[in-house]
């Protein structure tokens, strides 16, 4: 029995010695439900989710439901690109108003924002989230795989040019917000260099070199799937830099707008006949003016931000027929509504106006004596998650499946008279007269709208009437020189009900403090923002 | 109270087991009496042995034994750690009484238990906290960390709250890390696993405090180690024990907030409401504390039966426990039932040692939705609970609007929220392990050890909604589908395995022993997730609901090798070094291994000349010690691989007609690596007038390097913004004092006291990879009622976890003004950084621990004080609730807390310092008396002890919220720890 024991103890051993030499292997550990770069872009399927991702990035929160988020130190639901843009471009503005104290709301309504906004935060955050996601997606195409079809191929170029495009909007909506935000591209590894900071010029001077570069790659207008960027896209963003280069670089580009415009005009993109059916449920089908869309599903795209935010945060229980009539019967939050000039660009009574734009406004209750207060001030309801048809789409609660219009054609036709009304030569001023009054004959029905002169200042609220709550104003009122300063004040402007003057520093937003602080040496905060 | 069906099976069991044992003592006689020490007072765990048979027993409490041997046996031996073993004749009478003289050769020789092993008391060389049996706090003891709290210096034990099977947090000596997981290490028999110990079979709980001491569980101990010993039995005789527990808990205190009388009185007259008189239309006419009607009185059953003894010569001890908690939420409870088995048996003259440890739980619970917390600070006291009009929400009131639908933003009824949901789960756990160890017949000094175990466990669920839940209307955006019936499971399996060599040899012609240890240990963690789709109550699956990922597994692997020499000479000098090589499955291979050395010296000045003879000095030694020790908690795996993943049936992007499944880059560190902490420790343990008073003073300085913290990292260079990754410095000092004292010690009365108090300071060294001034820290501290704010900050030279704030101004009453902070920089506006200032801490600079024991005749009384001295806490109920502007918005009333009296803010001012308040207390955590009724029955060897518990008893604080004692330091809706009331039985024969 003993020997028999000593035996054992001998078999410890070897199990000993045979577990230490044979185990190492085993901390090499790899996850399941993953997928390796390799395996990704081994497939031109493969390669098409993963550019389904660096577009889905601006329109989607995370990729696990609504309740995730690919962004830390925000909450999931306001942390999608639309939500965040539109909040950044609109309640700042003579167009609209948010009822909630949510922190960094209050601070967009009042301009008086500093470098700890969330919500600027967020946006920033998003937009370089965006930017990360498609230089590795450049960076992992680099070289198409061997077994690529040549049809393969020929979308591999295209996918790769439309990344470079998402990548160069993104770094336009950075220097019209922000201006001087860290750059990195497809050679910036992951983890390691702490990216510079660019300047505002410099980047004005990158995109548009990107925006050319791209332009062969590019599906030619109309051609691609809904969805996804043609070169009719590179040509309407050019034209949107070129309208605003001054403000960018101090240099105008006008000429240059007016030939991008005209080439997105030319593309074969036409307006709508109906206007509100471009804010519909169904907006994707049957569309021949939204050259680029964020696209969302009530089913399948499911966030809290987007058009779900837009349509919900306009409406409450008691606005119009209720939730259910605008598609969402669970859902209306009450919390946006139009500060007073925005009704007014429609005429003293705009419920009176011929023009069908202004149909998509409720009330008449203008004036927003306390903040919080949704009852006061004219609702917005423009966007809604209802069809063409009335109905509404299957499952309708509370998320939406309008799509966002990103370019259209009318800001084309906006962006041309604009152009020729500021010196820019290429265009003429009869054109110009005459695509203002395209949009105005859709509004009304008939020509009874038609204006024979224009002028810069008729432009501005044109696009207001055109434009409202589609994220332009901002951007607009600065070009005209009317964001900040007194020449223009409206309800709330600076946090006092009527409204007043506003500093300079304002016209751009802070660098957030907390990427200062994670990136110390390379970046420097806009002016008046503190250090 | 137990289940009716288990009872018979349970009893017959251990009846088998008392016949057994009584049928192995027919034909014999019976040998009874007591054992004392040499100042006559009795001495418990004796072991007493009969010299031919073997046969065996301990002595009781009061020194007592008795023992059935042959009727050929003629001498008894008496042995027990630290005193010198006699052996006595056993006369006609039976009657025995021995007195045991201590052996002055060890004045410390009590085993303390260590890593991998154990060693004599006057051996250890690190710092180190022993709490037994007798020390532990008293009453409805549910779980193992409720017992040492207050027990031990350099030991934090923050309670999770209320809710049963909470647990708590435990730190020792404050803080090592910023994110990474700072829990100990839990080793149970030397099994490491956090597996649930019923604290009824808890002998002992050894806290491993330094790194020298926990260096030997390496890259595990940054937290420090636990180790836990549960009780054995011994072979002889057998012995029973009944224990049975009923509580009352309470709920001691409410959140303050508004009456309905005094909430219609402050919408109807405080002019900000004149915004919008339809909210002032809103108000009702109830007067409903929400606070009252989630809340009850719940009741306790504790049940526990343990036998032990020995087979022949099996060792054995066999414990069943039945717990039935009833939380103060309602609707909450857990049932839960344990076992547990040890065997431990010897082979061939005891050369084959084998210990086999069994740990079983089947956890019952009914989790109350615990959002009802929150709401019922916040929902509008004026409604009632029910309204019998909304059938749509089966009569309970809720916010409807015009239209009939619910006002999709207004919170849900608390009461509702509770009784409209179902969550049950089950979860059943088993953890054991087996160990044998084998010394060599040809050379006994070498024991060769296998110490194999497992732990694997399996929770599955059920949640179920009413139809008219209000919680789940609208589900996945659809009003047709109603109520919800969801399961979820997931399981984990733990398994590992130690081979070990240990040499010990005393080679006494050099005055020598050496203790030497080789361990080569492999540690493998799974846990799987099964995911399933939502169903309505009508069990129809709700669209967009079915996983895309329906199974998920992760697995860390861990593997080690460890080296320790421990080595004394003359009895005087203690060596202590050890090294372990650690390797982990979570970092990439060629950061995978890390080295974790450490060295310990001891010196016992009681043995030097000098010492030697002084009479009032019965115990002092001087250690020392210095290690390193690793961390990877709190790591995801596979954190360090680039992968991708697909987005879910929800998150899926629309080309053409098509929707794809995005491939998405999850974040990752290629360069992630073990966080590391050095620990210098230096102690003296003393003993005054033969241990009458006692203690040990420590001093202690910890370092951390490669810091684990979720920190912003810089925009574009990364997957995300916010990342775990290793940056920067911290460091922990603090010191520690333990004292006891035996005032009285006679045979009627014994009292003694216990005092311990450990004052810890941490410091952020250093947050980034290239330091700047212009460096303004990481923000931390999620705050409610402010998604994505925070109030705390990470910054160099600061506490962790600091609070960031602005400075409250004043006016000449004392009141805070609203949106009046000073201007700290002077620029003329207030700016987030340029004008908020570092403010206190969370962490308290003093915690301290007071017990006292007194034991008079047959009765006895106890009382166990804490008190936590500098920490401050985020009153975030006050900030979030105690406003108007929260009061009337978005078409609904809510409550606000009182201090919206005082202040009038109307709207919110969460960065203000005003809300970060000291949080220092003073708590009696228990305080008991039991009787001791003595034998019952007529049974020679029962004992019968009754007892009366109250725990929670006060709590002396500035504090203004609900309690001042949660980790973290920010107050939001906790669930609070009830008074609890409990009456107890225990008996033993």
């Amino acid at each position: 029995m003993k020997y028999y024991f000593q035996k054992i103890h001998i078999i410890w051993v070897l199990v000993l010695v045979a577990t230490s030499f044979s185990c190492s292997k085993k901390l090499d550990r790899s996850p399941i439900n993953a997928t390796s770069d390799k395996e990704v872009f081994s497939t031109i399927q493969g390669t098409k989710q993963a550019l389904a991702k660096v577009y889905g990035a601006f329109a989607l929160t995370g990729s696990s439901g609504s309740g995730s988020s690919d962004l830390g130190g925000i909450d999931a639901g306001t942390s999608d690109f639309l939500r965040l843009y539109w909040s950044a471009q609109e309640l700042p503005t003579d167009e609209a108003l948010c009822a909630w104290g949510d922190p960094g709301i209050p601070d967009l309504n009042e301009i008086s924002w500093t470098s700890g906004n969330l919500l600027l935060n967020g946006l920033y955050n998003r937009c370089i989230y965006q930017i990360t996601a498609a230089n590795s997606f450049i960076r992992e195409t680099g070289t198409a795989p061997s077994s690529f079809s040549e049809q393969d191929q020929e979308d591999l170029r295209h996918f790769r040019a439309e990344a470079r495009f998402i990548r160069a909007y993104q770094y336009w909506v950075l220097m019209d917000l922000f201006g001087n935000p860290p750059f990195t591209d497809e050679n910036s590894a992951i983890g390691k260099i702490a990216p510079p900071q660019i300047k505002r010029a410099d980047l004005f001077t990158y995109i548009e070199s990107e925006l050319k570069a791209i332009e062969p790659d590019l599906v030619e207008p109309r051609q691609n799937e809904y969805g996804r960027a043609d070169q009719a896209a590179d040509w309407a963003l050019l034209a949107r830099l070129y309208l605003n280069a001054e403000v960018y670089t101090g240099t105008d580009h006008y000429t240059d707008a007016i030939t991008y415009s005209k080439k997105v005009i030319e593309s074969g993109y036409s307006l709508n006949k109906n206007y509100n059916h471009l804010f519909l449920a169904d907006n994707n089908l049957n569309n021949p003016e939204t050259i680029l869309s964020i696209n969302y599903d009530g089913n399948k795209t499911q966030n809290y931000g987007g058009t779900t935010f837009l349509v919900n945060a306009c409406i409450d229980g008691s606005t119009g027929d209720g939730p259910a009539s605008y598609g969402v019967p669970t859902g209306g939050w009450g919390g946006i509504r139009a500060r007073s000039p925005l009704p007014k660009f429609f005429g003293d009574d705009y419920t009176a106006s011929k023009d069908k734009r202004a149909r998509l406004m409720l009330g008449t209750d203008y004036e927003i004596t306390n903040q919080s207060t949704f009852a006061q001030g004219v609702k917005v309801i423009k966007f809604r998650n209802t069809n063409a048809d009335g109905r509404l789409p299957a499952n309708a609660g509370t998320y939406v499946s309008t799509d966002f219009p990103l370019f259209r054609v009318a800001e084309q036709y906006l962006i041309y008279a604009e152009a020729v009304l500021r010196g820019g030569t290429g265009g003429d001023k009869a054109t110009a007269i005459s695509y203002i009054n395209k949009l105005r004959e859709r509004a009304y029905g008939d020509n009874s709208g038609d204006v024979s002169n224009i002028t810069l200042n008729f432009i501005l609220d044109e696009r207001a009437r055109e434009l409202y709550y589609e994220a332009f104003r901002r951007t607009d009122l600065i070009r005209f020189g009317k964001f900040t300063g007194s020449s223009y004040v409206w309800p709330w402007k600076g946090g006092v009900k009527d409204g007043t003057s506003v500093a300079d520093k304002y016209m751009l937003f802070p660098i957030p403090a907390s990427d200062i602080a994670a990136n110390p040496d390379n970046l420097t905060q806009n002016p008046g923002y503190g250090s | 109270m137990m289940n009716s069906k288990k009872l018979p099976f349970l009893l017959g069991l251990f009846l088998s087991v008392i016949f057994s044992g009584w049928a192995m003592a027919q034909g014999s006689r019976t040998v009874s009496g007591v054992v004392l020490s040499q100042d006559q007072t009795p001495l418990a765990g004796v072991s007493v042995r009969a010299a031919q048979s073997g046969v065996g027993t301990v002595t009781d409490g009061e020194g007592t034994f008795s023992l059935q041997v042959q009727s050929t046996e003629s001498t008894l031996s008496f042995s027990f750690i630290g005193y010198i073993t006699q052996q006595s004749t056993i006369t006609a009478n039976s009657q025995v009484r021995i007195v045991l003289i201590k052996d002055s050769s060890s004045t410390l020789s009590d085993v303390v238990v260590i890593g991998y092993g154990s060693v004599s008391k006057k051996d250890v060389t690190g710092a180190i906290s022993t709490i037994s049996e007798k020390d532990f706090q008293k009453g409805s003891i549910t779980s193992f960390d409720q017992m040492i709290a207050g027990k031990a210096p350099g030991i934090s034990i923050t309670s999770n709250g209320g809710h049963p099977g909470s647990g708590s947090k435990i730190r020792i000596r404050g803080l090592s890390s910023l994110n990474a997981g700072q829990d100990p290490l839990q080793v149970v028999d030397g099994a490491p696993f956090d597996g649930y110990v019923n604290p009824n079979d808890i002998e002992s709980v050894t806290i491993l405090k330094d790194a020298a001491s926990a260096a030997i569980y390496g890259s595990r101990a940054s937290g420090g180690v636990i180790l836990i010993t549960t009780k054995k039995g011994r072979a002889g005789q057998t012995k029973v024990n009944f224990n049975t527990q009923f509580s009352v808990s309470k709920i001691k205190d409410y959140v303050d907030v508004l009456t309905g009388d005094q909430f219609r009185d402050y919408i109807n007259n405080q002019s900000y409401f004149d915004f919008d008189t339809s909210y002032r239309s809103r108000l009702g006419t109830a007067n409903t504390n929400w606070q009252k009607e989630i809340y009850q009185t719940a009741l306790t059953t504790n049940n526990n039966l343990s036998i032990s003894g020995g087979i022949g010569k099996l060792p054995y001890r066999l414990s069943v426990g039945y717990l039935n908690q009833d939380g103060i939420l309602k609707t909450d409870n857990m049932q839960r039932t344990t076992g547990s088995l040890s065997l431990t048996p010897s082979f061939f003259d005891d050369h084959l040692k084998i210990a086999l440890n069994l740990n079983g739980s089947l956890t019952k619970n009914r989790n109350a939705n615990q959002g009802a917390i929150g709401a019922a600070i916040a929902f509008d006291p004026t409604q009632s609970v029910f309204d019998e009009s909304n059938t749509l929400f089966g009569n309970y009131f809720e916010w409807m609007r015009e239209d009939g639908t619910p006002n999709p933003l207004a919170p849900i009824n608390p009461v509702s929220m509770l009784m409209q949901r179902r969550d049950v789960s089950n979860f059943n756990r088993g953890f054991g392990n087996i160990k044998l160890d084998y010394s060599l017949h040809f050379l006994p000094d070498l024991q060769i050890s296998a110490n194999l175990g497992f732990d694997v466990g399996k929770t599955t669920g059920t949640t179920r909604e009413d139809s008219t839940s209000r919680n789940t209307y609208n589900l996945q955006g659809d009003v047709a589908y109603k109520g919800l019936n969801n399961q979820y499971s997931k399981d984990f399996n733990n398994y590992f395995a130690e081979y070990m060599l240990n040499y010990k040899k005393d080679i006494s012609s050099i005055k020598s022993n050496i203790n030497a240890l080789l361990v080569y240990g492999y540690y493998d963690n799974k846990s799987t997730e099964d995911k399933y789709a939502s169903f309505d109550y009508l069990n129809r699956e709700i669209p967009n609901t079915e996983p895309l990922y329906p199974y998920t597994m992760k697995q860390t692997t861990l593997i080690s090798y460890i080296g320790r020499l421990i080595y004394t000479y003359d009895e005087k000098y203690t060596l202590t070094a050890s090294i372990r090589r650690d390797g982990s499955s979570k970092f990439a291979p060629d950061v995978r291994w890390g080295w974790f050395p450490s060295i310990a010296l001891g010196w016992n000045l009681k043995k030097e000349a000098m010492f030697r003879d002084a009479d009032v000095l019965s115990t002092l030694k001087f250690r020392a010690s210095y290690g390193i020790t690793g961390n990877q908690s709190g790591i995801d795996d596979y954190k360090y691989i680039p992968t991708y993943y697909l987005s879910d049936n929800v998150s899926q992007y629309q080309f053409g007609d098509s929707f794809y499944e995005m491939y998405t880059p999850s974040p990752y560190d290629e360069s992630l690596k073990w966080e590391r902490t050095a620990s210098a420790n230096i102690g003296i343990d003393f003993g005054l007038l033969n241990e009458k008073i006692n203690g040990s003073l420590d001093l202690y300085n910890k370092h951390t390097k490669d810091l684990l913290a979720t920190v912003n990292i810089p925009a574009g260079t990364n997957f995300t913004n916010q990342l775990l990754t290793n940056i920067g410095e911290m460091n922990s000092k603090g010191i520690e004092l333990n004292l006891g004292f035996v005032p009285v010690k006679t045979a009627d009365l014994n009292w003694s006291i216990n005092l311990n108090a450990s004052y810890n300071s941490s410091k952020i060294t250093n947050l980034l990879a290239h330091a700047d001034s212009s460096f303004k820290g990481q923000t931390t501290g999620s705050i409610e009622g402010a998604t994505g704010q925070t109030i705390q900050i990470q910054n160099l030279n600061q506490d962790p976890n600091t609070f960031l704030v602005y400075k409250q101004v004043y006016d000449a009453n004392g009141k805070p003004i609203e949106g009046a902070y000073a201007d700290l920089n002077g620029d003329g506006a207030i700016n987030p950084y340029d004008d908020q200032y570092y403010y206190k801490s969370p962490w308290p600079k003093w915690v301290m621990g007071f017990s006292t024991h007194l034991d008079y005749k047959n009765w006895s009384f106890s009382t166990t004080l804490r008190a936590n001295i500098g920490n401050y806490m985020y009153n975030n109920v006050a900030s979030n609730h105690g406003i108007a502007y929260n009061m009337a918005v978005n078409q609904y009333l809510s409550n606000a807390v009182s201090d919206v009296l005082y202040t009038n803010f109307v709207e919110k001012q969460q960065q203000s310092d005003y809300y970060v308040q000291n949080a220092s207390f003073l708590k009696m955590d228990n305080i008991g008396i039991a009787y001791k009724v003595g034998s019952v029955f007529n049974w020679k060897n029962s004992n019968l002890t009754l007892s009366a518990n109250v725990q929670n008893v006060f709590c002396v604080t500035k504090y203004d919220g609900l309690d001042p004692e949660f980790y973290g330091g920010i107050d939001t809706n906790i669930y609070p720890n009830p008074r609890v009331y409990t009456i107890g039985l225990n008996l033993n024969f």
